[in-house]
Formats: structure tokens, C-alpha cells, sequence
């Protein structure tokens, strides 16, 4: 910070990471309008709290070890080498505070709160896409502690592992996710899943000859605008997976662009290209599949998205809007296919729109970018069809299911997973609704009485 | 006397560091940070299982069941 040049660079990426967050908080105003409006009226105020309150539990464990855990990991540890240092993002580091920077951390810590934070909207974003799927039915003691698993923990490691400059997935794998397909909506989706078994279906949704019925969304304005807020959002969560400037020019000389997580080159300008050529994508696809549904219609335009995220660095924005168009059909057949098949009730289909898109997004990336670097070190595998199908099983089943699958029934065995059966009857919000029964009698006697005694 | 490192900002900048009061005590800060959060899972567990328990208590009856289901309204769910 001692001469205008740098000084400029540092607030520059500080500011510019800070206003990322602001736009991906509309991610988690999107995910409370909407899963509020896809829960029946006696849910709403259960399912408003059970997602708001994954945003403090997953911010603090995000501070206390998430965050160490992605700087920590990347080797596996024990896969390539041992646990990475990194001093900067302990719990009990400076540099995990208010700082003037220019100490042992070489600036970094004028950008770490920032960075952190861009990172942590990430994780609430992970135990977000969960909360939608198991709504009207899960103790939120239980969500909670699968918010801070999914959000603090797994999701980290496999950004860790194949999300980070570094990680022993790229370098082996040649494993290419820009924008996540796999390191968030994947796992998420397979976290997902893996809750949803032992969890089961909610009390109505099939019939005793396992026929299952719809619970449609009972608000669908708060649904749509849910929906584009996410959309809104999700601007926001491109522009933080990039790295804003930096020297992309090897050996001598120096070019300075705009670089995806993975320190290699892109611009602003072509990533939002694709963003809203898959947008496209998705949503006419979603529009004809699912015969104007607007749920499903809306559900599709983020599908596509995320169909694309993990080349959308790179691909052509005619690519991008194919890829989604082609993705979200095969997702609507199998979220329905699941759901007949396996009675599995995913409340909004997060577990197609994030976790099945996912895994075909990156799948499509190995195919679609095979040959091209995947790091700008030339000793790092290239992107290729196996890696990246390697890279999509570890996302969407070593790290989302398995954990998901595994945690949910310890608590399930435990008596904590599933709200008793006489709530799911009575609506998780009886409580909260006869109370607010009782006061309302109260003013009303006191108006009476008021009334009475003029 | 000051909690923090420094007592103005005459000197140089870039040599103060981290700017919050009680600098190095940090592990005090971690454990303080992580028996808060643990503390209210539990609490937060107890406070669930107990309004869960009331409430069946209160309305987990076949007849006040019964008299749910059949209020419910398919034109005005």
C-alpha cells in the first residue's frame, strides 16, 4: 500500500469482492421467498426460520474451520502430500480480523474478510439447495447440523480438492468446474439425495399404492420472484469465482486479465455471455419439457445455468445455450423417474436442478474442452472426459451423498432427523399459529371492552 | 492505557497490524467462539424437542387430527 499503483489494485479486489457478497445475499433472499412459497400455509413460518438460520450457523463454522479447510486440503491431505500450512485462515489468525496489512501475509490480509466472504455465500448457497429438498418435514435442530456439514465442510473439500489453483484434482484429473457445476450444485444435490432417503416423503405425497401426488406451490409469486432473485444472484456468484486481475502472461512480459479460480484467463464479458445464453437455454427448454409449468420453467432456467457453469469460461455462448437446452429435459425425466422409481419426495427438485444438472455439467466440460489446459502450470493434466466424470462421481457421491446419506441416518437412529408425525399433521407452525390465535382475541376483547365502555 | 496496539495513528501505518482490542489473545477468542456455537445446538435442540412434545401433547389426538385433515379446503389449501 505504499504507492498509488498498488494501493489501487488492492482496494480494487477488495471492493470488488465485496460487492459479489451483496449480490449473492439476493441468493439467499431468492431461497427464503421460494421455498416459503413452495410449502403449504402451515408450514411457512418452520421452513422461513429452518432457512435463515443456516445463514449464521454456516457463517460461524465458515469462519472457525471452512475456511482453513480450503487452503489446508488441496493435496487431499494424503492423496498428493500433507496438510497445506495456512496460517492466514486459522481461527485464531490475525489476518482472520481487522488488519492494516503488509505483515507475514504479504497484503493478504486486506482481502481475506472479503474473500472469506465471498466464499462463505458460496456455502450457504450448499446447505441452501439441501433446505429446499426436505422442507415440511425435518426438525430444524437436524437441518442445522447438515446446514454447517454441507456448508462448512464437504462442499469445502471438494473445492479444496478440485476448485482451488492447486488441488490434487486438477492436478491429476485435469478437472475443470469454472463455475461450479460440480464443486456446489453436485455435491449439494447428492447431499441432498442422501438426506432424502432416510428422511423419507412427507405425509400425502404418494398414496398407499405409491402413486404420488403433487403439493403444488402454494405461493407462486413468492416462488417466481424467489426465482429471479436467485437468478439475480447468481450475476453475482460468476463475478466472485473469478479472480479479478492478475499477470497471465508467462515467462517474460506482462498481460493482465481477469482469471477463472484456476488462475487461467477469461473476461467478464464472456462469461456473461454464457450466463444468460444458458439462461436461455434453460428456460425454453424447461418451457416446452415441462409444458409451461412456470415452476418447472423457472426451475429449468437455473438448471441450464448450472448445466454450463463449469466450462462457461471458455465455451461459445451458442454451446452454452445448447448444452442447457439439451441438459434440462434429461432432468426433468429423472427427477420424475426418481421420484416414481425410488418414492423419493424432493419438495422442489433441487436434487435434478442442482445435483443432476451438476454432475452432467462437468460431465459436458470433459468432452467439450478435452486438450485445453486445465491450469496455467503445463504440468497439470489437461481437461479430459474420464477426469472430469472421475471429478463429477467424487462431487455428486463421495462428497454429497455418502456424508448426506451417512449423517441423516445417525440422526434418523438418533430420533432427530423427522418432526413427529402428529406436527407434519397439524403444521409445523401450530404452535406459532395458536398463539397468534390467542392474541388476536385479546386485542379484539380489548376493543370490545373499549367500545362497551363508551 | 489502550486494549489495542497503538494509542494514535502518528506512526507507521503498515506496522500496526491487526487493529482489534486484545490482540494475541485469539485461542481465547476461538474457544469462546466455538463453546457459543455448540452450546446453542444444544439449547436450540432442547428448545425444538420440548414445543414438538407440547404440541403433540396438545393437539396430537385422532379426534383434533381427524378434525385438520377434514378442514382442509382443495380450493384453498
Amino acid at each position: 500500500m505504499d504507492n498509488e499503483l498498488t494501493a489501487l489494485g488492492i482496494i480494487f479486489t477488495e471492493y470488488y469482492y465485496w460487492s459479489t457478497v451483496v449480490f449473492m445475499f439476493l441468493i439467499h433472499v431468492g431461497f427464503c421467498m421460494y421455498e416459503v412459497g413452495a410449502s403449504r400455509t402451515k408450514n411457512h413460518m418452520h421452513t422461513l426460520m429452518k432457512n435463515t438460520m443456516l445463514i449464521p450457523l454456516v457463517t460461524i463454522t465458515f469462519f472457525f474451520f471452512g475456511w482453513w479447510i480450503y487452503f489446508a486440503f488441496p493435496n487431499g491431505p494424503g492423496i498428493i502430500g500433507g496438510l497445506v500450512e495456512a496460517p492466514h485462515a486459522t481461527i485464531y489468525s490475525e489476518a482472520m480480523g481487522p488488519h492494516m496489512g503488509a505483515g507475514e501475509f504479504a497484503g493478504w490480509e486486506r482481502i481475506n474478510g472479503v474473500f472469506w466472504a465471498a466464499f462463505l455465500l458460496f456455502s450457504w448457497t450448499a446447505a441452501s439447495i439441501v433446505s429446499g429438498s426436505v422442507i415440511e418435514r425435518i426438525r430444524t435442530s437436524a437441518f442445522l447440523i447438515l446446514a454447517v456439514a454441507i456448508g462448512s465442510v464437504f462442499w469445502i473439500i471438494d473445492a479444496s480438492w478440485g476448485w482451488h489453483a492447486d488441488g490434487w484434482m486438477v492436478q491429476l484429473l485435469g478437472y475443470h468446474d469454472a463455475y461450479a457445476s460440480g464443486v456446489i450444485h453436485a455435491v449439494a444435490g447428492g447431499f441432498g439425495l442422501g438426506v432424502l432417503i432416510p428422511l423419507g416423503a412427507r405425509i400425502g405425497k404418494f398414496s398407499q399404492s405409491g402413486k404420488p401426488h403433487n403439493l403444488n406451490p402454494r405461493n407462486p409469486w413468492l416462488v417466481t420472484i424467489g426465482l429471479f432473485l436467485i437468478y439475480t444472484g447468481f450475476w453475482g456468484f460468476y463475478v466472485a469465482c473469478n479472480i479479478p486481475m492478475w499477470d497471465v502472461q508467462a515467462g517474460d512480459g506482462v498481460f493482465f486479465s481477469a482469471t477463472n479460480i484456476y488462475l487461467a484467463p477469461t473476461t467478464l464479458s464472456g462469461i456473461t455471455f454464457n450466463f444468460l445464453m444458458s439462461l436461455s437455454g434453460g428456460l425454453m427448454a424447461g418451457y416446452i419439457v415441462s409444458k409451461g409449468d412456470p415452476f418447472w420453467t423457472y426451475s429449468s432456467g437455473l438448471a441450464g445455468i448450472i448445466a454450463a457453469s463449469a466450462g462457461n469460461d471458455l465455451y461459445h455462448p451458442i454451446q452454452a445455450m445448447l448444452i442447457a437446452a439439451i441438459t434440462v429435459p434429461i432432468i426433468y425425466k429423472m427427477h420424475f423417474w426418481v421420484e416414481n422409481r425410488f418414492k423419493i419426495d424432493d419438495a422442489v427438485g433441487a436434487v435434478a436442478v442442482h445435483g443432476y444438472a451438476g454432475f452432467i455439467g462437468v460431465v459436458w466440460a470433459g468432452f467439450m474442452l478435452w486438450g485445453y489446459p486445465s491450469s496455467p502450470n503445463p504440468e497439470y493434466a489437461t481437461i479430459n472426459p474420464l477426469g472430469n466424470f472421475i471429478g463429477a462421481i467424487i462431487m455428486f457421491g463421495l462428497l454429497g451423498f455418502l456424508p448426506g446419506y451417512i449423517l441423516a441416518t445417525i440422526l434418523k437412529k438418533a430420533g432427530m432427523l423427522r418432526v413427529p408425525p402428529e406436527i407434519e399433521i397439524t403444521g409445523l407452525d401450530i404452535a406459532y399459529t395458536e398463539q397468534e390465535k390467542r392474541d388476536e382475541q385479546e386485542v379484539i376483547d380489548a376493543e370490545r371492552q373499549f367500545v362497551e365502555s363508551r | 492505557m489502550s486494549t489495542g496496539n497503538f494509542e494514535n495513528w502518528a506512526g507507521e501505518i503498515s506496522e500496526i497490524g491487526a487493529i482489534y482490542p486484545f490482540v494475541g489473545a485469539e485461542w481465547l477468542f476461538a474457544i469462546a467462539g466455538v463453546v457459543f456455537w455448540i452450546w446453542w445446538h444444544f439449547k436450540q435442540t432442547k428448545i425444538e424437542n420440548q414445543q414438538f412434545n407440547d404440541d403433540v401433547e396438545k393437539y396430537g389426538d385422532k379426534e383434533t387430527l381427524s378434525k385438520i385433515v377434514s378442514s382442509e379446503d382443495p380450493e384453498n389449501p
